[in-house]
């Protein structure tokens, strides 16, 4: 049943929360922890039936939630990582990136796509997080910049999914740059009148909100999602205070002025699609 | 020099100095030529000096890129410029102490100049909140840079922060876009940008200010994603791997020259820039001065154009796809479904 064991791959959830049986795979909420059948999780785009929880999924899985027909051309798929500062924590940077590579069979922690959206040519950008926390080093920035190139290239609406930790430490002040390196291009790409939407999700954390992420021209997210610049339990510790209920949540950047609109996942390609008609004066048939 | 001002590494200096100054009281209490073994003694302090002082590791450099006596932006700011005028405010919500900025003229030119501030007295350090900014803080950055842009005014940028503020209200305020927009805005400002690094660049904090035309960093400073002290306490689970983790980051100015993360080091005085603090006003002025000279030659199209290169040709990736993955996953799943 090779179409399970790409779930099983893609869905993050934690070996003890999976449970292989006659009908299938079920995987438990991590919120709510009631079991939902993967096929039927799939379909609702990985949005839990009981609670509306949101599951954490991947590039993989946005791309076939947007890209009509799962068609898309990925761009840059074959770059990875270099190791510029020969960088030795508890393992030595390359094992890292190689261990995560065979883990995740992912070559690095974003992947870039152009195809068809509600037949509107789009590139989208989207991060992965299971692959050393959705971190950004060189691999994940240059891919980005050149996606934001393609669309300006090309004259396409840019739409970037993130979902990350952060810059990665690995690449030291190299992963710093990425930041200042996407954020020229969406600057370049603002200045040709096309427009950009990021879609932040849970988490948004660090050196990708104090970039990229936060540079959309609309800034939109998917709900109850993590999104900040300091870590909660940093916040935490500095301030020697509990932090209030929902603090760093959607709901509370939206109230802040942070985020245009929360989107809810079964509506992320219509209302995507939509927005970026109207933000490129096309004219929207009116459905009968 | 107070004692708790001296680093481990730099004690052996200081008991030969101490030897040097009781032989030299003795030879003026007793009226006595000082003979050559003072002289010979000196010779021996100057020569570990440069021992010492030239074999630092990268965690010493960390040390002294936050001593307490080093010169601060204002310091600078207070040297290098004929007349400044301190402008406050971000036109939104305050002024942010730890971001200070002002209009200034550096040999008779006018330039816009701002930096992190920190404090040195204990009430001083909480005034300027430590170096660490808010958001209105980056936002009245960008507002002085907006205005130099609008009259011509090359921008320069002395960086000097321990990072972002991570605090409730700098979250509620949006740190995160506040950041994000000094980035974009600083990469297609049309006016010149000049970015020093003084004493810590860690990480967002820092870039916030650091995206310029020319970037240097002074002799003892650090730039780089992560302070060594969290580096460690995330990869480590231990705040003790701060002297490895500053090895592993590669978070000198030698290292970010190499990297071409940086365009120069800007030469300290032997010791760190505290020892002799107008030797380091002198360089960095005289650094100033050629770039101002240089980049106020190019057409405002080229120095964007240039700025922009610089910055979206720093990493290092590979695509010659030798140890490619398993892309095909992907692939054979369209083709399946077409
Ligand atoms: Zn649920």
């Amino acid at each position: 049943m090779p179409w399970f064991k790409r779930e099983k791959d893609n869905i993050q959830t934690r070996t003890e929360d999976k449970n292989e049986t006659p009908d299938g795979l079920w995987i438990k909420c991590p919120n709510c922890k009631k079991a939902l059948q993967s096929k039927a999780l799939k379909k609702s785009q990985y949005v839990c039936g009981y609670c509306d929880h949101h599951l954490r999924i991947g590039s993989e899985e946005y791309f076939e939630i947007l890209f009509d027909n799962n068609e898309f051309t990925e761009l840059d798929a074959d770059m990875i990582s270099g190791d510029p500062l020969e960088f030795v924590d508890t393992k030595p940077y390359p094992k890292r990136i190689a261990s995560s590579v065979s883990k995740t069979g992912l070559n690095d922690a974003a992947r870039t796509g152009v195809g068809k959206v509600e037949g509107l040519d789009m590139v989208v950008a989207c991060m992965d997080f299971r692959f050393i926390g959705g971190s950004m080093g060189s691999v994940v920035g240059e891919k980005i910049a050149r996606a934001v190139e393609h669309a300006r290239a090309h004259k396409m609406p840019l739409l970037v999914i993130s979902k990350s930790g952060g810059a990665r430490m690995m690449e030291g002040a190299l992963s710093l740059m990425q930041m200042a390196k996407i954020s020229a291009r969406v600057a370049q790409l603002g200045k040709e009148g096309l427009p950009y939407i990021s879609l932040l999700t849970d988490p948004t954390t660090g050196g990708v909100t104090a970039s990229f992420a936060m540079l959309g021209d609309l800034n939109i997210a998917e709900p109850e999602a993590l999104i900040g610049f300091a870590g909660p339990r940093v916040i935490k510790e500095t301030i020697g205070q509990d932090l209030p209920e929902g603090f760093q949540r959607s709901e509370f950047l939206q109230e802040h002025g942070f985020l245009d609109y929360i989107v809810h996942r079964k509506d992320l390609k219509s209302k995507v699609v939509l927005s970026f008609r109207m933000l490129m004066n096309q004219i929207v048939a009116k459905e009968e | 020099m107070k004692p708790n001002n001296v680093f481990d590494f730099e004690k052996p200096i200081i008991e030969l100095e101490t030897q040097l100054e009781e032989m030299k009281r003795i030879a003026e209490d007793t009226s006595t030529e000082m003979g050559p073994a003072t002289s010979e003694l000196e010779k021996t302090i100057e020569n570990l000096k440069k021992n010492i002082y030239s074999n630092l590791n990268r965690w010493q450099r960390v040390q002294i890129s936050r001593h307490p006596d080093r010169p601060y932006s204002l310091d600078y700011i207070a040297h290098i410029t004929d007349d400044f005028i301190e402008l406050f405010g971000d036109r939104n919500f305050k002024d942010d102490k730890a971001m200070i900025g002002g209009m200034a003229t550096i040999d008779g030119q006018p330039v816009m100049i701002i930096g992190q501030q920190k404090g040195r007295t204990t009430k001083e350090r909480q005034y300027r909140n430590f170096g660490m900014p808010n958001p209105e803080g980056y936002r009245k950055a960008l507002r002085l840079m907006k205005m130099a842009e609008k009259f011509g005014m090359p921008v320069i940028c002395l960086i000097d922060t321990p990072g972002a503020y991570p605090g409730l209200e700098a979250e509620e305020r949006g740190q995160g876009e506040a950041i994000a927009r000094n980035l974009m805005e600083m990469a297609v400002l049309q006016t010149p940008i000049i970015c020093i690094v003084i004493g810590e660049g860690a990480s967002g904090g820092a870039l916030g200010i650091g995206v310029g035309d020319r970037v240097y960093m002074l002799e003892n400073t650090w730039y780089s994603v992560i302070a060594p002290e969290s580096c460690s306490s995330i990869l480590w689970r231990s705040w003790d791997q701060k002297e490895q983790a500053a090895e592993a980051l590669k978070l000198t100015a030698e290292d970010n020259l190499r990297l071409k993360i940086i365009d120069g080091i800007i030469k300290e005085p032997l010791g760190g820039a505290h020892k002799n603090p107008e030797t380091a006003f002198e360089n960095v002025k005289a650094q100033i001065l050629q770039d101002l000279k240089k980049l106020s030659a190019l057409k405002v199209e080229k120095l964007i154009e240039q700025r922009i290169h610089k910055f979206t040709s720093l990493g290092q990736s590979d695509e010659s796809g030798a140890i490619k993955s398993s892309p095909k996953k992907t692939i054979a799943r369209v083709s399946e479904e077409v």
